[in-house]
């Protein structure tokens, strides 16, 4: 039993429970203390000073988000001395940064300048410090603008990077006035471990890790005659955007993201979605083929468990961390990419359309996904499977430009010819999804039963824990796959690298019993994604994936197999799953990598 | 006059070589920890290190907290200007440092002992090993289930602070940690840590030895005991001293000045700056009811005389600490370097005088909001120097 505690805040009795900080202790009693490094996500650091208040009886101030209540204190959060000192650090801050704030990426949405206008921090009577540090802006990576002269050194993405991805591309570096936050030997994010995952971006306070956008290039595109602009979303934007245009944390906006999409003026608007069921159908028949020749064929050199290969943070985590297992990754593209490679083939051709004359325009929850279109491996159309990538961000930021009232918007539908899909593909958009949709076609190929859950929720591998295992029994198969017959097939879910390091411990120590590993870089998947709305925690998480699932739910296919359009293309373009042409435009290879 | 001060006194227990430590350690494995524990709190004893927490009271919160895994740490990261001290009780008598290790490992329920060496001095670290050999030789030979081991610090000035010495010990970058929770409870691997400076250690075999009494009656309310200082600067007899505590500083200046002093920098770049004009209401010691200020130091006593310039000597020290702050936190980190780029601006006339005033607020926020003692302590010098030599900050 822990006990409780008795205090005061600013002479409003509180009652808590023991070990609870006084931040929390004053949400109770609905005061706000301003905070700078502290994140819900990660550990508490203590080292921005801003949440600083006063407990009486002691001379020196306390942090709030790192002092635990102590029974009888009697705190004041907003007393003339907190005030003079919290203004006091909120001006040191600014003269360490690069306060340009109008021609800043994060200007409106920059915390510390939110603080700033809070406090009315009107004047700088400090010296501008920033001035002769001689920052460079590192903008080399695809995916990540890094400005160190806009960092406040709160640490987030540091312990964002260690914690959530047990990546440590970003550490501190340097003691005292040089202390800054930065790489291995200081090299550029584009040449280090960084996975591009973009959960630092999520964090930062400032504009010190912004996303590289792509804004002006889409623009370019859309406003040039000569070009045929398409664009396609990711299941987990159409569960974020609304966050971003006024509308509360998880609400669905597919039909008003479809109509805004049209108005910017993309000349179709299609769904990755439809190639998530292209995806449940390639790698579906990947993971039963390679059951078969490990089972029936007793093929030695087939890597088991297979590991699903849609989130391109994990690919190049595995790609630097663990590249001996690179064998069992699924050699599928991501949806983004076999979108891609269609539209510049397929869709080219069924509405005969010169490829080159294509613009393909991708909107994704994912900053890792910038990153995936510019690999070299993409190209197996002979095009660019993807020309931008926008994150859901960027996308409010152009509706917003664009003068659209998101709100006001009447509903509209994808256009046809890869834009239809099904509740199966939605559910990409969370942790899980990928598997419950693979399971979903999976069971029904090699039983002709619908999986034996009601409503088709897979419930037992739904959930945010970390690491989530489960099995299903496979019984009385249909013919063709009496190999499987009594098989109890098992698949492990993870999400968050750290949870992903996890696994693949698992399986280098040979404890991993699992046939099939899926595996989003960050929490919660796609829908907590580097690119999706600021800010970001469990709570907001939840909520989308709450949204997700309802969004399935009211889709009146929810199985990938059953799309009329994936039917359609195997029949008129593909042939079937795994044929030569899948292989050449839908599969890809992966390159080891260096840990630096 | 403050009739409480005390005449300047030599006194001489940590240096003296004394053959008794096997005696002594095996006579105090066998008392009842509680007395032990009390006989230190009885001794009155604090901290040497310089901030003067209750070295029994330490030991016995230790003591309290059950874990199977306990750490005794000698911090012997002696980084503060001005402080040679504990180098010299490490190359001098290693083993009573040692003994009180162990003996303090013995009422914590610590098998492990750690000594923080700071990087500079690799030169002690071989003839350490070699007492810490001998010493252990010793410990088995009575049963006594208590390792030593040193780790080399790497030059960083913060790893004093004892919560980043721990981060420094478990491989990471030294940076405090919030506090609390305490060492006691949380320290070295978030195990109960007792964590002492090696001058303190040392104390602690003098009082084993002769009891709390014998300390006791040394020094002032509040002060008791003896204290190495390490005495540099403008100075004819440079050095380090074992003096008893609560003497005043006009009489530490008569013996130790050069006839021209204008200035004595009390506990190093952290402590304070007195200026001539208030030696004698000054008292070297922690603070308590004595009339006049006292002031606490780790031991270092750097003395200046009329030749020297105060707005050097505090630019001296405020470029140490803008380079010496882990960087952690905002008022240290960039509190550091706005003082010393205030204090330029207004020496060059880029700023007008009054903003002298602005920056003594900010050492005051500094104080208030830094979160370990390197940031909150900056202030003491940085007022002391600007408020008593302000002429010399401006002309």
């Amino acid at each position: 039993m822990s006990e409780t505690i008795h205090i005061t805040i600013n002479g409003i009795a509180v009652e808590v429970e023991e070990n609870t900080v006084i931040l929390d202790a004053a949400k109770k009693v609905n005061v706000v203390i301003p905070t700078l490094c502290y994140h819900q996500d990660i550990c508490v650091a203590g080292n921005c000073r801003v949440c600083l208040v006063e407990v009486t009886g002691q001379k020196r101030l306390a942090a709030a988000c790192a002092t635990p209540c102590e029974e009888g204190m009697d705190i004041l959060t907003n007393s003339l001395k907190v005030r003079n000192c919290r203004k006091h650090i909120i001006e040191l801050l600014l003269s360490e940064h690069n306060s340009d704030c109008t021609k800043c990426y994060k200007n409106g949405k920059c915390e510390l300048q939110l603080l700033a206008s809070e406090y009315k921090i009107m004047t700088q009577d400090f010296i501008e410090l920033y001035k002769e540090k001689h920052h460079t802006i590192d903008n080399f990576s695809p995916s990540i603008v890094k400005d160190d002269s806009k960092c406040i050194r709160c640490q987030r993405c540091v312990r964002t990077c260690e914690e959530l991805q047990g990546v440590n591309a970003l550490a501190v570096a340097y003691k005292g006035h040089e202390m800054k936050i930065s790489t291995f030997y200081e090299k550029s994010m584009n040449d280090v471990v960084c996975t591009n995952c973009g959960q630092c971006v999520n964090r930062c306070p400032t504009g010190a890790l912004v996303e590289k956008n792509y804004i002006e290039e889409v623009w370019d595109a859309i406003s040039n005659p000569d070009l045929h602009v398409v664009v396609q979303t990711a299941p987990a934007v159409r569960i974020g955007l609304g966050e971003e245009l006024g509308y509360k944390v998880g609400t669905r906006v597919t039909g008003k993201m479809v109509a805004a999409l049209k108005r910017l003026g993309f000349d179709a608007v299609l769904d990755t979605d439809f190639t998530a069921d292209l995806t449940i159908m390639e790698e579906g028949s990947e993971l039963l083929n390679r059951l078969k020749k490990v089972l029936v064929d007793k093929d030695t050199t087939v890597a088991l468990p297979m590991a699903t290969s849609c989130s391109p943070g994990w690919i190049k985590y595995i790609e630097h961390m663990y590249p001996e297992y690179l064998p069992n990754l699924s050699t599928c593209k991501s949806p983004q990419q076999m979108f891609g490679a269609l539209l510049k083939t397929y869709y080219a051709k069924v509405r005969n359309i010169d490829p080159k004359k294509i613009v393909s325009v991708s909107v994704m929850p994912c900053t890792a996904k910038k990153f995936e279109a510019a690999r070299p491996e993409m190209l197996g159309s002979g095009y660019r499977d993807v020309d931008y990538v926008l994150t859901t961000r960027e996308l409010a930021i152009m509706i917003k430009q664009a003068g659209i009232d998101f709100v006001q918007l009447e509903e509209m539908e994808f256009d046809r010819l890869m834009g239809e899909s099904t509740g199966a593909a939605v559910i990409f958009g969370v942790t899980g999804g990928v598997m419950e949709a693979a399971l979903r076609t999976a069971y029904e190929l090699v039983t002709g039963r619908e999986i034996p859950f009601k409503n088709l929720v897979v419930q037992p591998i739904r959930g945010m824990e970390g690491v989530r295992m489960s099995s299903i029994k496979i019984e009385n198969t249909l013919e063709a796959w009496r190999f499987l017959e009594g098989v109890e097939l098992k698949f492990a879910i993870v999400h968050g690298l750290t949870n992903a390091k996890k696994a693949m411990d698992m399986i280098k120590t040979g404890t991993a019993d699992f046939h099939f590993l899926e595996v989003m870089a960050c929490p919660g998947g796609c829908l907590g994604g580097g690119g999706q709305p600021i800010p970001t925690n469990y709570e907001i998480r939840k909520k989308r994936a709450a949204a997700i699932y309802a969004e399935d739910m009211g889709k009146p296919i929810r199985k990938s197999h059953e799309n009329p359009e994936v039917i359609k293309i195997y029949n008129d373009f593909l042939g079937k799953p795994l044929g030569e042409l899948s292989h050449k435009l839908l599969h890809t290879t992966y390159q080891l990598r260096e840990r630096t | 006059m403050i009739e409480q001060h005390l005449l300047l006194k030599r006194v001489d227990f940590i240096f003296v070589q004394d053959t008794d430590w096997e005696k002594i350690l095996q006579k105090s494995i066998q008392r009842p920890k509680q007395e032990l524990i009390n006989e230190l709190i009885s001794s009155e004893l604090k901290g040497r290190g310089g901030a003067g927490f209750p070295t029994g009271l330490k030991w016995k919160l230790t003591s309290e907290v059950e874990s199977d895994e306990k750490y005794v740490i000698c911090n012997a990261d002696e980084g503060e200007p001005g402080t040679f001290k504990d180098r010299e009780i490490l190359t001098r008598v290693p083993y009573k440092v040692l003994t009180a290790m162990a003996v303090c490992g013995f009422i914590v329920g610590a098998k492990n002992g750690i000594i923080y060496l700071r990087g500079e001095y690799k030169f002690l670290e071989k003839p350490l090993n070699e007492a810490i050999n001998e010493f252990s030789y010793f410990c088995k030979k009575i049963n006594l289930d208590f390792t030593v081991k040193i780790f080399m610090g790497s030059g960083a000035y913060i790893c004093g602070e004892e919560t980043a010495l721990f981060e420094s010990l478990e491989g990471k970058r030294g940076e405090p940690r919030n506090k609390p929770p305490y060492p006691s409870i949380s320290g070295y691997r978030k195990k109960p840590t007792v964590i002492n400076n090696v001058e303190t250690l040392a104390h602690t075999y003098t009082i084993f030895k002769y009891g709390a009494k014998k300390f006791y009656d040394l020094g002032v309310q509040y002060s008791r005991g003896s204290k190495l200082f390490s005495i540099s600067g403008d100075t004819p007899k440079p050095g380090i001293y074992e003096l008893e505590l609560g003497m005043s500083l006009s009489d530490f200046v008569d013996e130790f000045g050069d006839g021209d002093t204008k200035a004595v920098q009390v506990g190093g770049a952290s402590g304070f700056l007195v200026p001539r004009k208030k030696f004698h209401e000054t008292a070297i010691g922690y603070q308590g009811k004595l009339v006049g200020i006292s002031l606490p130091t780790g031991g270092s006593m750097m003395l200046f005389n009329s030749s020297r310039s105060m707005y050097n000597l505090l630019d001296n020290y405020l470029e140490f600490f803008r380079e010496e702050s882990c960087g952690q936190c905002t008022p240290c980190r960039i509190g550091c370097q706005q003082l010393l780029a205030g204090i330029k601006a207004v020496k060059k006339g880029e700023r007008p005088a009054p903003y002298l005033n602005k920056l003594l607020k900010l050492s005051e926020t500094m104080q208030f909001t830094a979160k370990c003692g390197l940031g909150q302590s900056v202030a003491n010098s940085f007022a002391s120097i600007v408020e008593n030599f302000r002429e010399e900050m401006i002309y």
